[in-house]
């Protein structure tokens, strides 16, 4: 079978799950080698450089260049993490190899492969040939199912030559938030869109967020016309959320916004129009002007929790 | 301070994406057309750094002749060049777009290098995520991604890039190549004498030229959709206990 090299990133010595996905998907297609840059708990390719202290992703691209040009493996992959993309162009422009970013799907078809890649953020998905003597694909995060993985394999030491050029690209200051209920991390997501009107009027939003331990989101409308921040902001050039219940206040449904949130396990929609997108695709919807009904849930979840 | 901004004609779907008949792209009929909200703002953030130091903003872009209407938005909110690689239309891939942007860019440096080359972190459509990436190897220059934060002195760009525990800092010697994402700041609107005067300006408009890499498109489909029935709870401030019932069922009381 052919070899397949799989970049994995960690926390902290532990594999991420995303990298777990990408070993996973590259099991379909040859046998796999872990490739980390200190150590990953994965065992496999170890690449160790007194100058790599921190993230440097043009050195580790050089890297993995240098383990290619050595063990000339069938492929690489990495997962569709931005580190994962941004590593993995360093080694196809260094090599002057084909990328297929964010691959949900890969079959060997004679030399090539066939793939399935992720478009428009998740909007589209586009089958595409993929002909190279190595092969470079970073696994769309979630695409599969990360399958357990056996014991570690044994380690190996790769040492790369590095000059100060590959690694002038690197973390020098790193600033870490403490931040309560996150976007991301929040059960719950109470987001607005045009229809909340200005930014006075996420003032409900907020508040029934904090009644029930949500986060407050946003449309791209909302961020550009500056009533919110662009951390605020949910959908393909935003944050993605897969929250328990997301609430969608006055927002159309626009692809570009629902790719960011499709993964939330229910949508309630709030807005005046019963045909809105938003609406037609949700789950649960109230018809009507948002700020009225966000008022009287904000009324009657007091309630509640005052009588218990 | 001369900054280069690489931007991509794209069409804005909607609510759905309908597809042509031979399925290798988007029906745009229908259709207005953007740029990315990333570069957009790397538009923004280049007309920034003019005002700050002084210098130029030079856009370009490949695509169909069309894609001269992305170039004057760009005029219209102060970028003083504009330049059009010239193609019939069909979606290059990567290597190939990345080749034939860096074969202009070396001939317009003939008359002086750009301090800053800046790119969209990835591209609307079809985000490959690698463009800015290629150009910068081609060109000999550092490169770096996914930036929410840039500040330029005379020899260097220092450059934020947010994660999920907080951000870290990244300084790069100029000439640089920097791949920036939406939120890094919030573009301008074009004012009326912008418009007017990126009506009357001047395009610089060429062929393209093509060396393809090794990724093909072979068809595009849509996602399946999971449809679910919308259970309506009531209209109207009526219907919040029937939400909060919800809430309560989803053990988010
Ligand atoms: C490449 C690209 C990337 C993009 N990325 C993103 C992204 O990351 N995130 C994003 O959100 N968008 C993104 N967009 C923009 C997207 O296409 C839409 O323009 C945007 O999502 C629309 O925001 P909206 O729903 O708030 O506004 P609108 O589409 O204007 O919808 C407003 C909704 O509010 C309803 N409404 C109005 N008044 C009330 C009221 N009083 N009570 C209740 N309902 C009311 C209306 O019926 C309507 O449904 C992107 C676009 C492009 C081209
Ligand atoms: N056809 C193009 N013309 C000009 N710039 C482009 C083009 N395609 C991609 N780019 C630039 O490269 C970035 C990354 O594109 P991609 O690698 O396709 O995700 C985009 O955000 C643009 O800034």
């Amino acid at each position: 079978m052919s070899r397949v090299l799989v970049f994995v990133e960690d926390d902290d010595g532990v594999v991420t799950e995303t990298s777990l996905q990408a070993l996973t998907m590259a099991a379909t297609i040859g046998k796999v080698e872990a490739v980390s840059v200190g150590t990953s708990g994965m065992g496999g390719w170890q690449i160790e450089h007194a100058m790599l202290t921190d993230y440097a992703p043009a050195a580790i691209g050089e890297a993995l260049a240098q383990l290619v040009g050595a063990e000339m493996p069938a492929a690489v992959m990495a997962a569709g993490t931005e580190r994962g993309n941004e590593v993995m162009a360093h080694l196809g422009a260094l090599l002057d190899l084909p990328l297929a970013a964010n691959i949900t799907r890969v079959v060997q078809s004679g030399e090539d492969w066939k793939l399935t890649r992720v478009r428009w953020g998740g909007s589209l998905l586009e089958e595409c040939t993929l002909t190279a003597a190595v092969k470079l694909a970073t696994v769309a995060l979630h695409s599969v199912e990360a399958a357990p993985q056996g014991t570690a394999s044994p380690i190996t030491v790769f040492t790369p030559e590095l000059t100060d050029a590959h690694i002038m690209t690197r973390v020098i200051e790193r600033v870490t938030l403490t931040e309560g209920i996150t976007l991301t991390t929040a059960p719950v997501v109470v987001s607005g869109g045009r229809g909340v009107g200005s930014p006075e009027g996420f003032g409900v939003l907020e508040e029934l967020a904090g009644l029930i331990g949500g986060a407050v989101g946003c449309s791209r409308v909302v961020t550009n016309s500056g009533w919110r921040p662009h951390s605020d902001q949910v959908g393909q050039t935003g944050t993605r959320v897969a929250p328990n219940l997301y609430i969608a206040c006055g927002i159309s449904g626009a692809i570009q916004h629902w790719v960011g949130m499709m993964a939330s396990k229910t949508v309630l929609a709030i807005n005046t129009d019963a045909e809105a997108p938003m609406v037609t695709k949700a789950d649960y919807a109230v018809i009507g002007d948002l700020h009225p009904i966000l008022n009287a849930i904000v009324a009657e979840v007091k309630s509640r929790k005052g009588s218990t | 301070m001369k900054t280069l901004v690489c931007v991509k004609r794209v069409p804005a779907p909607g609510a759905r994406i309908n597809l042509t008949p031979d399925e290798k792209a988007i029906d745009a009929r229908h259709l207005s057309f953007t740029v990315s909200p990333h570069e957009e703002c790397a538009v923004e953030e280049a007309i920034r750094l003019k005002e700050k130091h002084g210098g130029t903003v030079t856009v370009m872009t490949l695509g169909p002749a069309d894609a001269e209407e992305q170039l004057r938005y760009a005029l219209s909110v102060g970028a003083d060049e504009a330049v059009l690689l010239a193609t019939d239309g069909a979606d290059w891939d990567p290597q190939a777009t990345a080749a034939a942007l860096t074969a202009r860019i070396k001939e317009i440096e003939g008359s002086g290098a750009f301090d800053l080359i800046l790119f969209g972190n990835e591209s609307a459509d079809s985000g490959g995520y690698q463009v800015g990436i290629r150009i910068a190897h081609a060109l000999g220059r550092p490169v770096i991604s996914g930036i929410k934060g840039l500040e330029v002195d005379d020899e260097t760009v220092t450059a934020r890039r947010e994660t999920d525990s907080g951000s870290e800092v990244y300084r790069l010697s100029l000439p640089a190549v920097v791949a920036v994402k939406e939120g890094i700041n919030l573009p301008r609107y074009p004012t009326l004498p912008g418009r007017l005067k990126a009506k009357k300006a001047e395009v610089i408009s060429g062929p393209a030229s093509a060396s393809p890499g090794g990724l093909f498109m072979d068809r595009l489909f849509t996602p399946p959709e999971q449809k679910s029935v919308t259970n309506i709870l009531g209209r109207g401030p009526e219907a919040a206990p029937a939400v909060v019932d919800l809430l309560e069922e989803l053990g988010l009381m």
